[in-house]
């Protein structure tokens, strides 16, 4: 078989090109699919990738340290302890990016005209740079100056609901540790625009030490939040923060935090391999037809072949070398115009005239296409393989052909 | 040594919804070197004798030996194998692989068996220039003649140089200039490598050039003659 090899490829090779019109069409049906199956996979992972990033940056860092009890009760009752000793010297390890103290609480925040309820947030405005989106999305006003600052930080979305705005001074109202009224007035020193309208309704910012303040916890907190490396792979973050904080907190990933946001990855997994076997299938028929044609219009001379002695395996063979190498220039040229397609897009696409629709998903209305070499290998490899099994039936037909009634076939 | 031997051979196939006899009881012994026509009217059975002969059918019963050894109850596999080492075929039409030059398709069968490529290379070109296409060597079959395209397919069978030449009816699509010079073509090529020729024709001229011509009927061999050189 090794040995005619060359042949087969040379006759593979050649009959391809015989009818090069069905070959470059089922060639242009392939660099579509294959173009298809890559540039939509490179849009839905952007969009996701985008949604992960967005809700991570919404707060939950890639891992959170918790009380216990803080996430079915998430109020000022469950605090923990700040960083010290072991677990400080781990955060301040190169695997950790950057990580920061927050104080969290539900409250109510007032203006002369409405009440809404929202997530009070204390931050320590220097670390929280670079983990949430709040330091970067103050549009109006100016951020946190520190974990003092006695200003509000609130979303453009809220400023209307409540009909304030910057300057204009606010009531936070909350509970402190003995479920007690902690009240106070906040003159609105900065306005953020997310990327999404539900968190500019939902977060209120300030000063870590402000808060604490407030809610008479002394320096407690109720959550560390950490960024890694790659939000992708947390879990050896995660169980090394989870050593040095000891069994009394919970060292929580972002994906169990957020377990909606956690199953979009495992969703688009699944959904990448759908995509790319409909499509195929698609193909499929096209390639299959091909080969059926190929070969019926060539029953004699496939029975030349097995007369002069090459064997049913050399036919096989060859059919099957026809089809892949069909798929390999497919794919090649494919694989070529995606990476064109997308290259150039990579600065963003932007789909805000379904923005709104988008932003009900989580997403926001500039996607960017993310190309990821796992999804190219796994287009390619089931191209190859799914294309090689559709091949089968064609070629072996071909390849139990009765080299007399081949020969003689009219 | 015999080249070819058949012992009682039976082969029936059905045509439509018809049994057809295609070899009724055939005994029949050839030579090493010979150069044999085999001939019969249109469904004599020289064709299916032919094909069993060659491996490309199986008799419903009786042997078949070939330089000493059985091969009708060979598997599929082992009879490709006999085919490609023991036997050039050349067929009345649709001879050549379409897509490979005159060389290539002289080395075809050559590259199959694995002969190293300079070795098939200087073979193919000797035999082509041996059948006088010397120079047409990179043309393509819908490029050639049915007369040279026939000699290419000729120069296919020998270069190899199998014990066995078996051409079913090789001149039916040639004029008769092309048909004698093929003829002659032959006959060269039996004298000069002792190859043994069973040539199945039913047209008298071929059989002028044969020294022995053996005429079926209905399956049956009904006359075998030993004919002086030509």
């Amino acid at each position: 078989m090794m040995g005619n090899l060359r042949i087969i490829i040379r006759l593979a090779w050649r009959n391809l090109w015989r009818n090069y019109r069905r070959t470059l069409i089922m060639l242009a049906a392939i660099v579509i699919g294959v173009w298809a199956m890559i540039f939509m996979t490179a849009l839905m992972r952007g969009m996701v990738d985008d949604m992960v990033k967005d809700g991570i940056s919404a707060l939950p860092g890639h891992v959170q340290i918790h009380n216990p009890a803080f996430r079915d009760d998430p109020t000022i009752a469950n605090v923990m302890e700040p960083p010290s000793g072991k677990l400080l010297e781990v955060l301040n390890r190169p695997e950790v990016v950057a990580w920061t103290t927050r104080v969290r609480v539900p409250a109510v925040i007032s203006s002369e005209r409405d009440t809404r309820g929202v997530t009070l947030v204390g931050i320590e405005p220097d670390r929280e740079r670079g983990i949430s989106f709040v330091a970067e999305d103050v549009t109006e006003g100016r951020y946190l100056e520190s974990r003092d600052d006695r200003g509000l930080v609130v979303g453009r979305k809220l400023t209307e609901k409540l009909e304030t705005g910057l300057g204009k001074r606010v009531v936070i109202m909350s509970q402190d540790q003995e479920n007690e009224i902690a009240d106070r007035g906040f003159r609105i020193v900065g306005i953020f625009d997310s990327k999404l309208d539900q968190y500019e309704e939902q977060f209120v910012f300030a000063g870590e030490g402000t808060i604490q303040e407030l809610l008479g916890v002394g320096d407690a907190i109720s959550e560390v939040a950490i960024l890694g490396t790659d939000y992708r792979d947390v879990e050896g973050l995660r169980q090394m923060v989870a050593d040095a904080a000891g069994p009394d907190v919970e060292v929580l990933p972002w994906n169990k935090l957020d377990p909606y946001l956690g199953s979009m990855l495992a969703v688009m997994d699944g959904f990448v391999v759908v995509w790319i076997v409909v499509v195929f299938l698609a193909l499929s028929f096209g390639l299959v037809n091909t080969l059926v044609m190929a070969v019926f219009e060539r029953v004699r001379e496939i029975g030349l072949m097995l007369a002069l002695g090459m064997t049913p395996r050399n036919i096989l063979s060859q059919i099957l070398a026809e089809s892949i190498l069909l798929l390999v220039i497919g794919l090649a040229i494919g694989n070529l115009a995606a990476w064109a397609t997308i290259e150039p897009l990579k600065g963003g696409i932007d789909v805000s005239i379904v923005g709104q629709g988008m932003e009900y998903w989580g997403a926001a209305s500039i996607l960017y296409p993310a190309l990821y070499l796992k999804d190219v290998i796994l287009a390619n490899i089931i191209v190859i393989v799914l294309g090689f099994f559709a091949s089968l039936s064609p070629a072996w037909r071909a390849s139990r052909y009765d080299p007399v009634r081949a020969i003689t076939k009219v | 040594m015999k080249s070819v031997r058949c012992i009682d051979l039976c082969k029936t196939y059905r045509q439509g919804d018809v049994d057809v006899i295609g070899l009724d009881h055939v005994n029949l012994e050839i030579e090493g070197g010979g150069f044999v026509c085999l001939s019969a009217p249109s469904g004599g059975g020289k064709t299916t004798l032919l094909n069993a002969i060659g491996g490309l059918d199986t008799p419903d019963s009786g042997e078949i030996w070939l330089a000493g050894n059985r091969v009708d109850n060979l598997g599929k596999g082992e009879l490709a194998k006999m085919r490609l080492h023991q036997i050039g075929f050349v067929f009345q039409a649709y001879n050549l692989i379409p897509v490979l030059t005159a060389r290539e398709n002289v080395e075809f069968v050559m590259e199959v068996q694995g002969v190293a490529a300079a070795d098939r290379r200087a073979r193919s070109l000797e035999i082509l220039e041996e059948v006088g296409l010397g120079g047409l060597e990179d043309r393509r079959p819908a490029q050639m003649s049915g007369g040279q395209q026939q000699r290419v397919a000729v120069a296919r069978a020998i270069a190899s140089r199998p014990a066995l030449v078996l051409a079913d009816e090789p001149t039916a699509n040639l004029d008769s200039q092309s048909a004698d010079h093929l003829m002659e073509l032959f006959v060269e090529l039996n004298r000069n490598h002792e190859t043994t020729f069973v040539i199945a024709t039913h047209d008298q001229r071929v059989m002028g050039y044969a020294r022995r011509v053996i005429q079926m009927l209905d399956g049956r061999i009904v006359g075998d003659e030993q004919k002086e050189a030509a």
